[in-house]
This record gives C-alpha cells, structure tokens and sequence, in this order.
C-alpha cells in the first residue's frame, strides 16, 4: 500500500516537471502545480523534484522560502486570510484579526489543533471597495462587521464531521 | 411591456430625509395616471450624485433628474412615464469628470469572448501597426500620444521601446507586469478580468515595435479569475490566429504566455520582475544595465504595467492626436485610481490628467462616508507621500504630486477622516516595506527596521524630540542608497507626514497624546464610579489583572500595571470606562 502511494506521488512529480521542463524559467510554475495538487510543497516532493529537474535542493528551498505563496506546512482545511491592506487596515481589520483569533484560539499562521483552520494575515486581496475583507478558501467576505466574525465561522464549524 | 424603474433618493445630507414622502407622491401619482403595472418607484440608497437635491434615475432610459420639487412629479409622470419624452428643464448633467479609455470595454465587453472585444474595433490597432505603419512610425505615434508608463514612475513608453528596438539581441522579449502589490490598488485587476483582450493586443504592438517574438504576462497568483480570463483570452486569440505564427497573413510571429506571481511585492520592480520569470528568487539588481539592453534572459526586454498596454491598442486605434489632446503639458491621457479608505463612493475612478484631487474625492467619491473632516489622501502605495487637505486643488499628474512629496504610483488613493492618527499610518506603511524588503540591499533591510523601531517607540510613548532627526537621517540614506524603488520609496510616508502633520509627531513625543486615539499605549483607562454598574466584566476580561476593587467601593485600574490595551474599553456596556 506504501509503495503505491509512493510511486503515485513520484508520477505526478513526474508528469508535472516533464510539461514544463523544456521551457525556460519553469521553476516557479511548477511549484504552482505542486502546491495546486498538495496544498503546499511538501519535503519529499521537494527532493523528487530536486532529483528530477536535476536542480540542487537548495535552489528550490530558496525560492519556496522567498515567495509567501509557498508553503513548507499542510494547510488547514479551511484558511483563513484576513485582510490587511489599507484600506482594510483603516476601517478596522485589526479588531477583525483579533476577533478571529480569539474565536479561533490561535494566532497569525497558526493552525487550530484539529488541523480545520488556518489564519494568516495577507497583504491586499484586491478587492478593497468592500474593506474589511477576509477570504476563507476562495469564498471573500466583504464589509465585515467584527459581530459578524463569528457567524461566519459557525457554518464552517458546522461541516467539520 | 418592459417595466420601467424610477430610482429615487433625497441627496441633500442636510435637513430632513424627503425621501419616503417623495415615493409615496410618487407612487400615488403613477396610480393616477394608471401606469401601476409599467412603472415601479423604488427608494435608492445610493445613487452616486451628492447635494443635488431630490434625484430621479429613470431606468432603462438613464434619464437623471435632479431638484425635483413635489410640483415636478406630475411632468415627470405625464411626460417621462407616460409619453416617453424627457422633461428637459430638470435633465440632470452631471459634469462629467470620468473619461474612460483604460477601461473602455470594461463592463461592456464579455471578457470571456473574443467577438465582443472585435465587435468593438479590438484588434483594429495592431492591423493598423502591422499594415499602414513600420515599427519606427509606430514609436514615433506612441511619441506623439506622450503616453508615459502607468506603473508608477512615468518613464515615457516610447523611449523605452525605442531603447529595446536599437539594442541588439537575438530574441527580444515584451512582459507586461501585473503584478500589483500595492494595498489599496486594484485597476490592473479590473482590466485583466474585464477587458484582457486590450492589454494582449497592447503588449502584440509592443512586441512588433520591437521585434520580440515572445512575451510574458505575470499576473499575481492572488488573481485567480485574471489568471483564467486572460489565459481563456490568449487560447481565443490562438485560435483566430492572432497570436502564433503569420499574424493577420504578415510576417509577424508572437507567443504569449502567462507566468504567476507568488506573493512577492518587490517582484514589481522590473528587474526583480525578470528575475520571476525567469524561475529564480525575486531580488532586483543594479540598474544600468537596463532591461532594454540587458533584460530577461540577458535580452532586450520591454516591461509595461497592464494600464499602459491597456492606453497603447487605445492610441493605435484612435490616433495619438486623440489621446495627447486629453490631460496636461507632460501627463497625457487619463489615469485609473482605486479610491478607497473612508470615502462614500468607494471604487475604481478614470479621469484625464490634470482633475484636482478635490474633484476625486468630493464630486465623485462623495467625501467622507461618515460626515467627519477628511484629513489627508495617501497616494501611491507604500512608496508614495500623504497629501493634506490644504493641497487637493492640485492637478493629479506626474509632476505635481511628486512636488508635493507623493508620487502616482500605480493608482491607489486612500482617504483619512479625522479618526485616523497619521503616525500610526506611517508606521503601517513602514511596517509593509520591512516585511517586504527582499533583503538584498542594506540600506533597505536595516534602514527600514531601525525606522520602524523608532517609530514604534514614538507611538509607545517612548519618543525623543531627537528621534525625528534620526528618522531623517535615515530616510536620506535609504533614498539615496537603496538599490530599487522599494527602498528609496520606504520613507516617503514618514516624511510627508512629518512635513505635513509635525504638530501630530509632536504630540505624540512631547504631550504622549495620540489625537485620534489610534495609539492604545498613549492612552489612559479610567473607570468612571458613577456609571459604572459593578458588573466585573472588565475585571474578567483584564488580561494583566490590573483592574481591582469591590462591589461596595468600585472599581479602579492599576494605571503602573495597566498595559493599555484597550479591552476593558471595549468589553464595558456602560461607556463606564473612560478613554482620554
């Protein structure tokens, strides 16, 4: 059973690095399609891919760490992203953030104990018209109200089974 | 029978609302006249027109009327609704600021169909460029439209394709930067997932100008639906035959591919962008030499932001002289900025060059949203100045908000109220530039943490009339040393707002008072006894237990232990907790 597993995810490293290998500057889009298909880059794919694109392992760290993107840890099953661009930042994201963390328990780039919630604080999700924001997978959530923080929270909690 | 809509709301912001009495006149008179079943009267909220009186949008027509008085409602029913004429003596012109040329299509066009952006002379550009005009004749049209680049800087488009057409290079390369970082803009977003056909047919003329064969769009990862409506755009135009091989039966080739960014902000300095695409860390490196001699892979390479491929199919299809007679002396054209922050009207603005910024903010946005004095705007991103009230006469453009000690940028305005303490602004601001600082370069890396540190210490209460000095000194040293624009840009909102707003650095050091209330560690928590009700909920949530005392003698908060952070503020339901 290990070993199957093993060789899928040795394909799939496979089949991603041989659709980009012959083009230039390939590095950072397939760290995309890993991170697509894994939720984030993990170790072992990391040494595939090393050996694979024939790339030093230290290259590939490099960029991984540099870019926010990219992520070394497992995701939560839900990540949350409050916003904390300007405009968001003057019409209170804080007390959105603290709201959050406090419901949660956990603090920036923290993932609760059951692995359901992840909370990073990002840079600008571009839709700052409906300031505060917070993006919960890829469902945004404008015009938050720090009453509202919970609420929105609960029906996730809700599909935890 | 199509319905028709009246929209109606009272837009003087003083006095009673009329609206309600206004929709019942309304109402009753359209059942008057027996047009109950065509016409429906609904209350608005928000109409976008500020202090015009009683305002009727009627819709599909868009007829707007404005001052309307109880006695005009009968003219508008007998006229407008029943006989479909308009009642010209209360026909509402808005003086129209807004010019749309960036975003032309945007809303009109299906960006997801590349007949619409045809149907509406797409593409007619580049067939001019490749049919009627050489590549020289081409700049020389760009020079004319004296279009300059939308980024930020405004370095002139043509000079920079000029530079990559005479540099020498087997390949050349055109990118066009969409990677907007900046918090608080969102224009490229608009285009890209409104109009993405625009930018590809700008980038194809870049490209013929000169002599790349292959070209690049790298688009944040944050951007999901861009990512997919300009990759569907790019498989369209494949499929027509407008990119590839032999375009539009000529000898012209192009490829276009899209790269994705990966949450770096320094990747929009172009040759940190280069270094993206080219798979590596992003980290920008010594100009000269410049990406039109020496750019990604070591080519010749043309860099554009998306707004000013967006204005380049535009001046090809309707003729630089068109362009060139919108705007001012050395700005031309229009600029798309993102008005945010404590505005009414919040959103996406186009308007040409050479609009006051009081125009922006008061007759489109609407002023502040909630009726407080506006304080200052902050253009440009986390490179850019802040603007106070006293300058908004100002013509926006280039030259105008660099003296006054802003910059365009590419296009973020942000709006303060009075609520907002300017210090803590700058610190924001600050605090962004360090976190993105790439590291490479030590002016930026250190200059940028010991500003911050200082400022913390400021806004903690901590500061030293002396400290302003040192924040100077290092600004200067940032500005003149730092390798790209993120660094020397750092300071910029520290010294306007030091320029700008001293007496608030001054309060802040020497009466340790945030006027705005926005910095927690100058505060001072009391407990009033008389309303408070004894209820222990402050005591409850302390998170240092400073708070002490019993139900007979009240409450009182150990102001040594006290950590000033704010809670027992915010948990009391009896406004029993004084802020000051």
């Amino acid at each position: 059973m290990e070993s199957t597993k093993e060789m899928s995810v040795k394909d799939q490293v496979k089949a991603i690095a041989g659709q980009w290998r012959d083009r230039e500057g390939n590095l950072i889009m397939i760290l995309h399609q890993i991170q697509g298909k894994f939720g984030y880059v993990p170790r072992e794919v990391a040494l595939l891919l090393s050996r694979e694109l024939d790339v030093p392992l230290a290259t590939i760290y490099e960029v991984i760490t540099f870019y926010n993107y990219f992520k070394l840890e497992k995701p939560g099953k839900y990540n949350i992203a409050v916003c904390m661009g300007t405009a968001c930042y003057l019409k209170g994201a804080s007390q959105i953030l603290d709201a959050v963390k406090d419901l949660l328990n956990i603090d920036e780039g923290e993932t609760t104990p059951d692995g359901m919630f992840r909370l990073d604080a990002v840079r600008c999700l571009g839709c700052c018209g409906l300031a505060p924001v917070i993006m919960i997978n890829d469902r945004i959530y404008g015009k938050v109200k720090k009453e509202q923080v919970m609420e929105i929270l609960a029906a996730y909690k809700k599909n935890k089974e | 029978m199509t319905t028709t809509v009246v929209l109606i709301r009272d837009t003087d912001s003083g006095g009673a609302d009329r609206t309600r009495d206004v929709h019942d006149l309304f109402t009753q008179k359209v059942r008057d006249a027996g047009l109950q079943n065509e016409v429906q009267v609904v209350r608005a909220a928000d109409l976008g027109i500020y202090n015009k009186g009683m305002v009727a949008k009627i819709l599909p027509q868009g007829i707007v009327y404005a001052g309307i008085a109880d006695a005009d409602v009968d003219d508008i029913v007998t006229t407008t609704l029943a006989q479909k004429m308009p009642v010209s003596r209360l026909v509402y012109c808005g003086a129209n600021e807004q010019v749309r040329i960036v975003m032309r299509n945007c809303g009109i066009v299906n960006p997801e169909c590349i007949e619409d952006y045809i149907a509406r002379k797409g593409y007619q550009g580049i067939k001019r460029a490749l049919y009627d005009l050489t590549p020289e004749k081409a700049i020389e049209e760009l020079k004319t439209s004296g279009l300059r680049g939308r980024g930020g800087a405004g370095y002139p488009t043509w000079l920079k394709w000029s530079l990559a057409r005479n540099a020498f290079g087997d390949r050349k390369f055109v990118i066009c930067n969409g990677d907007e970082g900046d918090p608080g803009a969102y224009m490229d977003r608009s285009v890209l997932e409104g109009d993405p056909h625009s930018v590809i047919e700008g980038m194809m003329i870049a490209a013929y100008c000169i002599g790349a064969t292959k070209g690049f769009l790298y688009i944040r990862a944050e951007y999901p639906l861009a990512i997919k409506r300009v990759q569907k755009a790019l498989d369209d135009a494949y499929g027509t035959g407008l990119l590839g091989k032999d375009i539009l039966g000529t000898s012209f080739c192009l490829d276009l591919e899209v790269r994705l960014g990966a949450g770096a902000f320094v990747c929009g300095e172009e040759t940190a962008l280069i270094a993206s695409v080219e798979g590596k860390r992003g980290t920008p490196r010594p100009r000269p030499p410049y990406p039109s001699d020496v750019g990604l892979f070591g080519k010749p390479t043309v860099i554009n932001n998306v707004e000013t491929f967006a204005n380049v199919s535009y001046i090809l299809l309707n003729g630089a002289k068109t362009f060139a007679s919108i705007g001012t002396d050395k700005s031309k054209g229009t600029k798309v900025f993102a008005l945010t922050g404590k505005i009414r009207n919040s959103g996406l603005v186009e308007i040409p060059m050479g609009t006051p910024l009081r125009v922006i903010i008061e007759d489109i946005g609407g002023g502040v949203a909630s009726g407080k004095k506006i304080l200052a705007v902050q253009t440009g991103g986390p490179s850019g100045g802040v603007i106070p009230e006293q300058h908004f006469d100002t013509p926006v453009s280039y030259e105008h908000l660099l003296e006054l000690g802003s910059f365009m940028g590419s296009g973020g305005m942000i709006v303060m109220d009075e609520d907002d303490c300017l210090v803590d602004i700058a610190k924001f601001y600050l605090g962004f530039c360090v976190d993105e600082s790439c590291g490479k370069c030590a002016p930026c890396r250190i200059g940028g943490f010991q500003m911050l540190k200082v400022l913390e210490k400021i806004t903690d209460g901590k500061g030293m009339p002396e400290d302003l000095d040192t924040l100077k000194r290092i600004a200067q040293a940032m500005r003149k040393a730092s390798l790209c624009a993120l660094g020397q840009g750092a300071p910029n909102p520290i010294i306007s707002t030091m320029k700008y707003f001293a007496e608030e650095y001054r309060q802040h050091i020497v009466d340790r008072k945030c006027r705005a209330g926005k910095c927690t560690r100058l505060m001072r928590f009391e407990i009033l006894d008389t309303s408070c009700k004894r209820c222990k909920l402050c005591v409850v949530n302390c998170p240092v237990h400073c708070i002490a005392g019993d139900r007979e003698k009240g409450y009182r908060i150990d102001q040594e232990k006290c950590i000033k952070c704010g809670r027992c503020f915010e948990v009391c339901k009896f406004e029993a907790v004084a802020r000051s």
